[in-house]
């Protein structure tokens, strides 16, 4: 049921609005080519990975002695590693894993740290103060030495590279949530809603949480290239993402001891990790070339 | 100044408490008993419960925590559980040969980044601006461990130009110790690098569309010197700011470089605590690395304040 307060004309909310919201944005990240590039890219990744099983010329795991560290070919265009396994398939198994670890880390930081970073912000006093001092003692630490830290103490496997990794960027989402609270929590519509007699439980998840999306968009697409390349870092050092899943970071692990011999272990994996994250960087700096109004 | 010193200090002292109290948690949290953890799976029980005590395990969290500060404040990190060994005299042995090569990472990365930065904020939306922002991007997003082993394949295995990895002190072999730094402070460099780069042209475009800049092009004073003296010296200080988060990225890179590149430095250290499952050294080596970040942005704000007085002005007045 629509309220007095949806209709506001502060509210920058209703169809109207976002219709035309949306259709400038997409114009605008249109105009700018590498991010759309970025784009098309990403969408590429992400379809191999949900297709995998079709997409894929082999079973990633398929070991097949007779084919040891074969360099590419037309029966395995991208060579086979030490177990007579076919890069190609493991590579696009391997983006599963790696935007799995991306989607999963950045979505858990999300989850816990807008809600603090929205409440600290809106409530102040000692709420914030705790929240802010424990985030500013979490900054402290190097991210991947905390991470390393964090999966050391829960074990070795992907879930649980997951978790370190969502808890390392926990603290940079409530910062920039915060942030934004305190800037939009003194603006009009907020205080019109106030006005009233909008609970603040509405205020914070209606009003502000939706004109404080913005930045947070950037900073997840950012996040998501950072944490697809720690679970990388985390399965390259044994940590992460264990045998036989694929994991660009395990391959490369593996391709170490065959450099030698068999360099083209070393070259595609490192090549998925680096395109996969060069592309989110760059969708990520295309939308803070549209989102932040201060780059119009 | 002294009270802005003062004052910010005062704001120091709570985050290094939190630190220590999550590192302390970090390793009493671990699922299962930490004393068995510690030991292994093959160990007597006798051991176990012999550890168990000498871990101050049979008493409360709290008061473990308060005796791990009270030795912490007297510089006790606690012993190593593999060999024995005090961890603040390992962290102390492998600190010169991680701060050697962050010296020579950090010298790689502004001495790159600082040229590229300037001339692509001079040259705004020109080839050269466009170049090093693109190259600043990939250098982004290129994972170090890969730069590694493709800069060993190139170098060591195909040229045989660099040895592929290893140490040797300075004063020992000076010629090998470069030649072995070389990669390790590449691939430390690089991200650091792009980093630098980004925020430096965006500083620069900053500064140059100031007003003093324009009083010094009416002066008649030459675009280089404007540049160079003017602009370059003011867009430097945001960058300079941020050396908290460069020594993060730098430790946290030096992980992985000293890991692929052999080099015996307080990375590698953590990486084999951690596998050989030393929560003491892992434990010493974390708590390390976050005290070290507090302390330089502590006196990078001080130093902050010094250059630009509005900033110690603004916090005072608030």
């Amino acid at each position: 049921m629509a309220t007095r307060e949806d209709a506001l004309p502060l509210a920058p909310r209703g169809r109207a609005v976002s219709t035309v919201g949306i259709r400038y944005f997409l114009h605008r990240y249109a105009r700018n080519r590498l991010a759309l590039i970025g784009l098309w890219v990403m969408l590429g990744v992400f379809l191999s990975a949900a297709l995998a099983p079709f997409v894929a010329p082999a079973d990633p795991t398929k070991t097949d002695f007779g084919a040891l560290l074969l360099p590419p070919s037309r029966a395995h265009l991208l060579g086979t590693d030490d177990l007579g396994r076919d890069i190609l398939s493991r590579i696009i198994f391997g983006a599963r894993t790696s935007l799995l670890a991306g989607v999963i880390s950045v979505g858990l930081a999300m989850c816990v740290g807008l809600p603090l970073g929205l409440m600290s912000g809106y409530f102040r006093g000692q709420l914030d103060n705790v929240v802010m001092r424990i985030t500013d003692a979490l900054l402290s630490f190097p991210f991947l030495v905390l991470a390393l830290a964090i999966a050391a103490v829960l074990g070795a496997g992907l879930s649980k590279a997951m978790i370190a990794i969502g808890i390392v960027f926990t603290p940079g989402f409530i910062r920039l949530s915060r942030a934004q609270v305190l800037s939009e929590r003194e603006r009009t519509y907020v205080e019109a809603a106030r006005a009233m007699g909008a609970s603040d439980r509405r205020i914070i998840w209606l009003h502000i949480l939706p004109n404080s999306l913005s930045p947070v968009l950037v900073q997840a697409s950012l996040a998501m290239a950072v944490a697809i390349t720690a679970e990388a870092t985390l399965s390259f050092l044994g940590l992460g993402t264990q045998p036989p899943t694929p994991s660009w970071g395990s391959m490369l692990n593996i391709a170490q001891a065959y450099l030698n011999k068999a360099p083209w272990l070393a070259w595609w994996p490192g090549l998925a990790i680096f395109v996969t994250v060069l592309s989110l960087n760059l969708v990520g700096d295309g939308l803070r070339e549209v989102l932040d109004p201060r780059l119009r | 100044m002294t009270r802005y010193i003062a004052r910010r200090f005062m704001l120091t002292v709570p985050v290094l408490l939190l630190v220590t109290v999550i590192v302390f948690s970090l390793i009493n949290l671990i699922p299962g008993d930490p004393a068995l953890v510690f030991i292994g799976g093959e160990a007597g029980k006798e051991a176990v419960e012999a550890l168990r005590k000498q871990m101050g395990l049979d008493r409360p969290m709290f008061v473990r925590y308060v005796l791990w500060l009270n030795r912490l404040a007297r510089g006790d990190l606690g012993k190593s559980v593999r060999d024995g060994r005090p961890v603040m005299d390992v962290l102390l042995l492998k600190l010169p040969v991680t701060v050697e090569l962050a010296l020579v990472a950090l010298t790689v990365a502004w001495s790159i980044a600082v040229p590229a930065g300037v001339l692509a904020a001079w040259k705004r939306q020109s080839m050269i601006d466009y170049a090093a922002t693109t190259v600043a991007l990939a250098g982004i997003s290129i994972p170090n461990f890969w730069l590694g082993i493709m800069l060993i394949y190139f170098f060591a295995v195909n040229l045989r130009l660099l040895p592929p990895s290893g140490y040797i002190e300075p004063w020992l072999d000076p010629v090998r110790n470069i030649k072995l730094m070389i990669m390790p402070a590449t691939v430390l460099g690089t991200a650091l690098a792009a980093l630098v780069m980004r925020q430096l042209r965006s500083s620069m475009l900053e500064v140059l569309g100031t007003e003093f800049i324009r009083t010094a092009h009416a002066k008649g004073l030459s675009e280089r010197l404007v540049v160079v003296k003017h602009a370059l010296k003011n867009a430097l200080i945001p960058v300079a700011t941020v050396m908290g988060l460069q020594l993060g990225g730098l430790l946290g890179g030096a992980v992985i470089t000293e890991q692929i590149f052999a080099v015996p430095g307080i990375g590698r250290l953590a990486v084999e605590s951690i596998f050989t499952r030393d929560y003491p050294m892992v434990q010493g080596v974390v708590l390390f690395s976050a005290v070290a970040i507090v302390f330089v942005n502590f006196t990078v704000d001080i130093l902050y304040s010094l250059l630009d007085p509005r900033i110690r002005l603004v916090e005072e007045k608030a």
